[in-house]
């Protein structure tokens, strides 16, 4: 599996996606910063990872979501290649317009940083085939802009096409309908705010998120 | 000469600072404060002759997020 994670100024999680990448895959990804237009043609999968692209400013993942490095990934997606938006990289996603709806200040304005339950609500995508559908797990959330919206069109959508891969079982940002992480339609593409690479290993307490890049493995080896 | 791009959030669109503010000048004693909607300004120094349809493809492409917030272009001559 040929993986890339791309940097942004202000990205602080591209180490941590590096390090569980390598982990699981046993292969060092490559290391995209954001202001190269040309992405490797021949990558399983490109991880967009979580921070503070840009300060936040404007809106989180707003500036970044413009990033030349951007043409390259959305290229990727649209041949069917793996993207994945972590936390920061899911805010890029949405204002990308690869994924649907956009993630806004937390409802209670405080930033969140602990362990949050969630359900995997469908198997049926590379990311998540790994658990069971309907499987409850816990990761570790870390953001101040991860109240999950959309249009209720566009929620009931995601709902009929089984786009929404997890669910916070517990209230945590005020979501609507509780979204922690979507794909598209395609499926090939999923954003999601908790970390699973900041669960892979006993010293983290939690290796809940391991499973989510063993899945991919499995799919791409 | 000076554009000016108002963003607010579409009317739906939660507002938790907005409500928090109300809180806070129902706190200062504001009785007569029933809603609050926080948006932002965006003052652009441009090219004399720049039209109100490039500073709106602007606010479409960057500026704005069209899924939540809605905004309203104004050019000011020099």
């Amino acid at each position: 599996m040929k993986a890339a994670v791309v940097v942004f100024p202000g990205s602080n999680c591209d180490r941590d996606m590096m390090v569980a990448l390598e982990m699981v895959t046993g292969r060092r990804p490559l290391m995209l910063w954001h202001a190269e237009a040309e992405v490797p043609g021949d990558l399983d999968l490109i991880a967009l990872p979580g921070g503070f692209s840009h300060g936040d400013y404007l809106r989180s993942g707003a500036i970044a979501a413009r990033a030349p490095v951007m043409r390259g990934v959305a290229r990727h997606a649209a041949r069917g290649g793996l993207v994945l938006g972590v936390c920061n990289g899911f805010q890029v996603l949405t204002e990308a317009g690869l994924l649907a709806g956009a993630l806004m200040r937390n409802a209670g304005l405080d930033f969140i940083c602990r362990e949050v339950k969630l359900e995997v609500v469908t198997a049926d995508a590379a990311f998540t085939r790994a658990y069971a559908p309907g499987e409850t797990i816990a990761l570790p959330v870390a953001h101040h802009d991860g109240n999950y919206q959309a249009d209720s069109e566009t929620l009931d959508r995601l709902e009929q096409q089984g786009q929404v891969a997890f669910r916070y079982a517990e209230e945590v940002n005020g979501s609507a309908r509780n979204i922690a992480g979507i794909l598209n339609e395609r499926r090939n593409v999923l954003g999601l705010m908790p970390h699973p690479e900041r669960a892979v290993e006993e010293a983290h307490g939690n290796t809940q998120g391991r499973r989510l890049f063993e899945g991919l493995l499995s799919v791409l080896a | 000469m000076k554009a000016r791009v108002m963003i607010s959030l579409k009317p739906g669109v939660l507002d938790p600072q907005g409500r928090a503010i109300a809180h806070a000048l129902e706190g200062l004693g504001f009785s007569s404060v029933q809603d609050v909607r926080v948006g932002k300004v965006i003052e652009l120094e441009v090219a004399p002759g720049t039209t109100e349809a490039e500073v709106a493809e602007m606010a479409r492409k960057l500026l704005a997020n069209t899924v939540i917030e809605t905004f309203r272009v104004e050019l000011e001559p020099a």
